[in-house]
C-alpha cells in the first residue's frame, strides 16, 4: 500500500471535521473492503480517519418502534444482538450471513452500505425493510440511498451515523452464494408490513433493486406460489463467469420464493 | 510386544506441534542481516515485443539497491531455466525447447512473465520504485487458450516452434485399435474436457539468495521439494555455479502439490542478484503471484473412444489429446501429459488394445506441469468417464462392467498394451469392499427420498490405478528423462543410542519426520523420540530426488531400509564381537542382537557406544562409528489402486450440487501409519472434488487471467465436503520394494474427480444429460437441465 496519515478521533465532530478537511480522506470502518484495496495499491487516501473510537457510531437501540443500529456495529454484533434477533431476527441472520467469522469481527454495518458493493448483503434489508439512514448532517430513506454500482447518494465527506430500520410483521433472506468468494450471487430480502410487502435483491444487478411486480403480488397472496411464475428481466443484470444474467434472473425468482417460504 | 511407535501404529505427527504453534521455520521467516527484498516487475499483457525498458527513475527512488532487466542476466550469461524430460515426436524428431529465461529479454508471453526485479530495502520501496519502471511494450495477438492455438492462423509464440506445437507423440499400437474397432459391437465416443487448475498452496513461494564472498559460497533457500535437483539444473543450466558451491536449502515448506518441484526463475534471479549487489535477497510471491506464475495443472481436450464387444467386455481404446504447456516448458511439463498419462490408460482393465495420441501446445498462459496426480488423474478421469457412458449406452450396471474388463489379479503381473507392468493388484477385492459400505443395494431407496425433497441424487463409481515413484532411471532415460530417480538415505546412529536419519525425499506436509521415524523405532526397537528425521538441506542430505509423484516412502523409505541394513549388518558383527560369539549365530529381533541359544544378548544402544568408543571392537576388521548411507533406484513403478464411491444431491432449480457421501477403498500397499495416509485419501479426496465442483482457472481471450484471486477462483472449503468413508487393504503388497508400499499421496485427487462426475451424470440421467465438463458448477448444471427441457417435453 502506499502511505497514508492516520488518525482516531474521539468524537464524531472531530471524524467530520477531519474528512471534510482533506479531499482524499477517506473514513476507514472495519476496513473489509479498503484495507485490501489499499493493499493492491488501488487506492491512494491520503489520510485515514478511523472511526473505532466514535462511540456515537456503535450499538443497537430502540427507537419509537424502530431499531436504530449504529454505523460501527459489527456484522457480528448484529448478528448476536438479543435486541436485533427479537425484532428482526431476519436482521440478524443475514449479518450472521457474511463472510466468516474474521470478517463478521471486522465489518460494520455502515462500512457496508457506504461501499455499495453490488454482491454486500445488507443493501437488501436496507432497502426492503424501508430503513433510513441516518447521516452526519441528514437522513435519507433506503429507497434513495443506493444510487449505483458502489455509489451512494453520500456526499463528499459525509458520514453515516447509523441506519434506522422499522420492525416488520415477517422478514428473511434467501441468499444464493457466489462458487468462490461466497458473497450473494443473488439475495433477496422479503419483509411484509400489514398489508405492504417489500422485496429487494442485491447481488443480481449493478445495485440493489425492488421488484414491484413481486410486491404486488405478494401483497395480496403472501406466498411462494404467488411469485412462481414472475421473472425478472435480464437485461441490465450482472454476468460473469460464475453467472450470466439469465441465471441470475431465474435465480432471483427462486431465491424470493424461498424468502417467502422462510418468512413461515 | 509391538514398538507402539512402530510399522502400523497411528502415531500423531510429530512435525505438527510446531506448525500448530507457529513455530515452524519458513523461508519468509529467516531473517538475514543487511538483507534487501526483491519485488518481480511482470507483464501486464499475454504477448508482447518488448521495444525498450526504462528503469532510470526506478533506480533513483529512495531505498533501491539495485534494478535489473533481462539484458543485465543475458550479459552475465544467465542461461535458461532447462526442461527436464526430452520428449520426441511420431516422427522420431525431438520436441521443440525454446528458451525460457528468469527475466523476459525481447518478449513476454504469459501475464505475469518477469520483466524486472527490482530490489530495496523494503518491500514497499521496491513496489514504489517498480511503479516508475517504463516498458515500451508493442502488444502482439495472444493464443489464450488451447481452442484458440488450434486455431489456423494462430499467432506464434516462439519463432522455433511452428503452429505452436511443442510436440506430437504417440503411444500404442495404432493397426491393432484400428482392428479391434472394426470388430466391436458397440462403440462409445466422448469428448472431455480436463479443467486447467491453479495449484493454491498454503505457503506462496519464496526465494532467498546469499553470497558469501570469503568462501565463494552461494546459498539458495526456497520453497522447494526437492532441493538437489533445483542445486542441480540451476547451478548447471542457470547459473554456472558448481554444486560445492551452491547449497540449496528448502526448510519448512507449506505444501506443495507439485508446484514446487519446478525450478523458477524468481531463485535464480535471488542467487544471482545477491552476488551482484552482495547482500542477501529475499523475494516472497503475493497470492496474486501465486496464482499468476505458479505453474498450472492439468488443461487438456480429449477425443476417446471405446471398442467393445457384444457383452461389455472392452476391445480397445482410443485416445487424442491436446495438452496446453503454457508459455514455457517448465521443468517436467513435457512428461506430464506422455508418460504420466498416456501409459495409465488402461487403468485396471484389460484392454488389450489402446492408442494414444499428445499433441502438446504453447499458449499465452502461465507455464503448466504437475499437479497433485500429474497425467494419472487426467486419464482416470477420461476412462472412467467412458466407461461409465458405455455402460449406461449398452444396459449394463456400472460395477458389472467393471468387474467384468478388471484385470484379475491371477493375471499379475500384467504388462499393458502402454508400456507399464503392474506387478501387483486385486481391483475385484477393492470393489467388492466398497459395495457394502456405501450400500448400493439401497442406493434406488436413497434417490425416492431425495426426489421427494425435490432432489436429484446420484450415484458415481470410479477405479483407479496409478503408477507411483517413477523408475528405474536406466529406462526412464532411455524415454527422455533427464535426471535420475533414486532416493538416497543416511542413518547416523550417535555414540549413546539416538538417531539422526537423513533423508533425500522432502516433507512438505506429507509426515515424513514421523513415518520415517517409525521406520527405524521398528527396525532398532527404540523409541521415536530417539529418532530425528532431516530433510531439506543439500549441505546436509546425500543427493536427493525430493518428494513428487507419492514417490517418499515407496523409494525414500525404501533407501532408509537399505542404509539400516547396512547398519544392522555392521552391529551384527560388533555385537558378535562384543559378546564373543560367531556373527553366524547373532539373531536380530526388535532391535536386540542376541546369541542364539543362549540369554546373551545386546542393544543397539550398546552397539553404538562400542562404534564410537572402540575399546572393545573389532578394529582390525570393521571402521568405528555406526552411519550408512544408501541409494535406491527402484526396479520398477508401484502401482495404487483403488474404488472411490460418491454420492451427490443436485438442486434442479438452482443447479447446486452437494456431494453428500464419498467412500474410498485403496490399496497402498503396507501401511506403515495409518492415520498419515488417511489424512491424505482427505486431502486428496477435497482436491477432486475441488476440480469436480468447482475448480477452474480461467483466462480471457486477451490472455488476462480472471480467476486471479479467491474472488472467482472457487476453492473447496469444509463446509462443501461430507465426511468421507476411507478404507484400505494390505492383501496386495509391492512385490519389488523391501517395505511393500505402494504410495497415497494423490489417491484421492486421482480417483475423485471422476466419481464426482460419474454421479452428478448419473443424478442428471432422467433429463437425458450423458455428459457435463468440469467443474460441474451451479451455473452448467442449471443450464444443462434447462437445455433438457425442451427436449423432454418434445418427447
Amino acid at each position: 500500500m502506499y502511505a497514508f496519515e492516520y488518525q482516531r478521533p474521539a468524537t464524531l465532530a472531530d471524524a467530520v471535521a477531519a474528512l471534510t478537511r482533506s479531499e482524499d480522506a477517506r473514513p476507514l470502518s472495519g476496513g473489509m473492503t479498503l484495507l485490501p484495496t489499499l493493499k493492491q495499491r488501488l487506492a491512494q487516501p491520503s489520510e485515514l480517519v478511523d472511526l473505532s473510537g466514535v462511540p456515537d457510531l456503535q450499538g443497537v437501540r430502540e427507537e419509537d418502534g424502530a431499531l436504530l443500529i449504529g454505523a460501527f456495529t459489527r456484522h457480528a454484533d448484529v448478528a448476536a444482538g438479543e435486541t436485533v434477533r427479537r425484532r428482526i431476527p431476519a436482521l440478524a441472520r443475514l449479518a450472521e450471513s457474511i463472510g466468516d467469522r474474521q470478517v463478521r469481527n471486522r465489518g460494520t454495518l455502515g462500512g457496508s452500505i457506504a461501499n455499495a458493493d453490488p454482491a454486500a448483503d445488507y443493501p437488501a434489508a436496507v432497502v426492503a425493510l424501508n430503513a433510513t439512514v441516518r447521516t452526519d448532517r441528514r437522513e435519507i430513506a433506503g429507497d434513495d440511498f443506493f444510487t449505483g454500482l458502489f455509489e451512494t447518494a453520500l456526499e463528499p465527506g459525509e458520514l453515516v451515523v447509523g441506519v434506522r430500520f422499522p420492525v416488520p410483521d415477517a422478514a428473511a433472506y434467501a441468499k444464493f452464494r457466489h462458487p468462490a468468494s461466497r458473497y450473494a450471487l443473488v439475495g433477496v430480502f422479503v419483509a411484509r408490513f400489514g398489508a405492504e410487502v417489500r422485496l429487494a435483491v442485491t447481488g443480481a444487478g449493478p445495485s440493489v433493486f425492488r421488484v414491484p411486480e413481486m410486491e404486488t403480488a405478494l401483497a395480496s397472496d403472501f406466498r411462494p406460489e404467488a411469485i412462481a411464475g414472475i421473472t425478472v428481466d435480464a437485461d441490465g443484470l450482472n454476468g460473469d463467469i460464475h453467472a450470466a444474467p439469465d441465471y441470475r434472473a431465474h435465480l432471483v425468482t427462486v431465491m424470493a420464493r424461498r424468502a417467502v417460504a422462510a418468512c413461515g | 510386544m509391538a514398538n507402539p511407535s512402530g510399522i502400523g501404529a497411528s502415531v500423531r505427527r510429530r512435525e505438527d506441534k510446531r506448525f500448530l504453534t507457529g513455530r515452524g521455520t519458513y523461508t519468509e521467516d529467516i531473517r538475514r542481516p543487511n538483507e534487501t527484498r526483491a519485488y518481480i516487475l511482470r507483464s501486464p499483457h499475454a504477448h508482447a515485443r518488448i521495444a525498450g525498458i526504462d528503469t532510470a527513475d526506478a533506480q533513483a527512488a529512495p531505498g533501491v539497491v539495485a534494478v535489473f532487466t533481462g539484458a543485465d542476466m543475458a550479459a552475465d550469461g544467465v542461461g535458461s531455466l532447462p526442461c527436464g524430460w526430452l520428449i520426441h515426436n511420431k516422427d522420431g524428431s525431438p520436441m521443440k525447447e525454446p528458451p525460457h529465461h528468469p527475466i523476459a529479454r525481447d518478449k513476454v508471453r504469459y501475464v505475469g512473465d518477469p520483466v524486472a526485479v527490482v530490489i530495496a530495502e523494503t518491500t514497499a520501496q521496491a513496489k514504489d520504485a517498480a511503479e516508475l519502471i517504463v516498458v515500451d511494450y508493442e502488444e502482439l495477438p495472444a493464443v489464450a487458450s488451447l481452442r484458440a492455438a488450434l486455431d489456423e492462423g494462430a499467432a506464434g509464440l516462439h519463432d522455433d516452434a511452428p503452429g505452436n506445437v511443442c510436440y506430437d507423440w504417440h503411444l500404442g499400437d495404432a493397426a491393432a485399435v484400428d482392428a479391434a474397432f472394426a470388430q466391436a459391437a458397440h462403440v462409445t465416443t466422448l469428448e472431455l474436457v480436463n479443467n486447467r487448475l491453479i495449484p493454491n498452496a498454503m505457503e506462496p513461494r519464496a526465494a532467498m539468495g546469499e553470497y558469501d564472498p570469503a568462501t565463494g559460497e552461494h546459498t539458495l533457500t526456497t520453497t522447494s521439494q526437492n532441493p538437489h535437483v533445483i542445486r542441480l539444473l540451476m547451478g548447471a543450466f542457470v547459473l554456472g555455479i558448481p554444486e560445492h558451491k551452491l547449497r540449496v536449502v528448502a526448510p519448512d515448506v507449506g505444501g506443495g502439490f507439485g508446484s514446487k518441484i519446478f525450478h523458477y526463475g524468481e531463485e535464480a534471479i535471488v542467487t544471482w542478484a545477491a552476488k551482484k549487489i552482495g547482500r542477501p535477497v529475499k523475494w516472497t510471491a503475493e497470492r496474486s503471484e501465486s496464482f499468476l506464475s505458479d505453474a498450472h495443472g492439468r488443461d487438456h481436450l480429449s477425443k476417446t473412444e471405446l471398442a467393445l464387444d457384444k457383452d461389455g467386455r472392452f476391445l480397445a481404446l482410443r485416445v487424442s489429446t491436446v495438452a496446453n504447456m503454457g508459455a514455457y516448458l517448465s521443468t517436467f511439463s513435457t512428461s506430464i501429459p506422455t508418460y504420466l498419462y498416456a501409459t495409465l490408460l488402461a487403468g485396471q482393465y484389460r484392454t488389450p488394445a489402446i492408442y494414444a495420441e499428445v499433441k502438446a501446445l504453447f499458449t499465452n498462459t502461465a507455464p503448466v506441469d504437475a499437479y497433485r496426480g500429474a497425467g494419472r488423474p487426467e486419464a482416470c478421469y477420461l476412462i472412467e468417464r467412458l466407461v461409465d457412458t458405455a455402460a449406461r449406452e449398452m444396459g449394463i450396471d456400472r460395477t458389472e462392467i467393471r468387474r467384468r474388463n478388471f484385470v484379475p489379479k491371477e493375471a499379475m503381473p500384467y504388462a499393458t498394451p502402454v508400456a507399464l507392468e503392474y506387478d501387483t493388484g486385486d481391483f475385484a477385492r477393492n470393489l467388492d469392499m466398497a459395495l457394502p459400505l456405501v450400500d448400493y443395494a439401497g442406493f434406488a431407496a436413497r434417490k425416492a427420498e431425495a426426489a421427494a425433497r425435490g432432489k436429484l441424487r446420484g450415484i458415481g463409481f470410479a477405479t483407479y490405478i496409478e503408477a507411483c515413484g517413477i523408475a528405474p532411471s536406466n529406462i526412464a532415460g532411455a524415454l527422455g528423462a533427464r535426471a535420475g530417480l533414486y532416493e538416497s538415505a543416511e542413518v547416523r546412529f550417535h555414540p549413546t543410542g539416538s538417531v539422526t536419519v537423513f533423508t533425500g525425499s522432502h516433507s512438505h506436509g506429507q509426515g515424513h519426520e514421523t513415518t520415517f521415524a517409525q521406520l527405524v523405532a521398528d527396525r532398532f526397537g527404540i523409541p521415536i523420540d530417539n529418532v530425528e528425521i532431516v530433510h531439506g538441506d543439500t549441505a546436509k542430505v546425500p543427493f536427493g530426488m525430493g518428494t513428487y509423484g507419492s514417490r517418499s516412502l515407496a523409494v525414500g523409505g525404501s533407501a532408509l531400509v537399505k542404509a539400516m541394513d547396512k547398519v544392522e549388518r555392521k552391529a551384527k558383527k560388533i555385537a558378535a564381537h562384543l559378546m564373543e560369539a560367531a556373527e553366524a549365530d547373532i539373531e536380530v529381533k526388535d532391535g536386540r542382537f542376541a546369541v542364539a541359544g543362549t540369554d546373551k544378548a545386546v542393544g543397539i544402544a550398546d552397539i553404538a557406544m562400542a562404534a564410537y568408543i572402540p575399546h572393545k571392537f573389532p578394529l582390525d576388521e570393521l571402521e568405528p562409528g555406526l552411519d550408512e548411507q544408501a541409494f535406491y533406484d527402484p526396479k520398477n513403478f508401484t502401482y495404487p489402486n483403488g474404488c472411490h464411491v460418491c454420492e451427490v444431491e443436485i438442486d434442479p432449480e438452482t443447479g447446486v450440487t452437494r456431494v453428500v457421501a464419498f467412500t474410498a477403498v485403496d490399496d497402498f500397499g503396507r501401511v506403515i501409519n495409518p492415520l498419515i495416509v488417511e489424512g491424505q485419501v482427505h486431502g486428496g479426496i477435497v482436491q477432486g472434488i475441488g476440480q469436480a465442483l468447482l475448480e477452474n482457472c480461467v483466462y480471457d481471450e486477451s490472455g488476462q487471467l480472471l480467476t486471479g484471486s479467491y474472488m472467482d477462483y472457487g476453492m473447496p472449503r469444509a463446509d462443501d465436503v461430507p465426511s468421507f468413508t476411507v478404507r484400505y487393504h494390505e492383501e496386495a503388497p509391492c512385490t519389488h520394494n523391501p517395505l511393500g508400499v505402494k504410495g497415497c499421496g494423490e489417491a484421492g485427487t486421482i480417483g475423485a474427480s471422476a466419481a464426482v462426475m460419474n454421479a452428478v451424470v448419473d443424478a442428471l440421467a432422467e433429463y437425458g444429460i450423458t455428459h457435463l465438463d468440469m467443474p460441474a458448477t451451479p451455473e452448467r448444471v442449471w443450464r444443462a437441465i434447462n437445455e433438457s427441457r425442451p427436449a423432454m417435453a418434445a418427447e
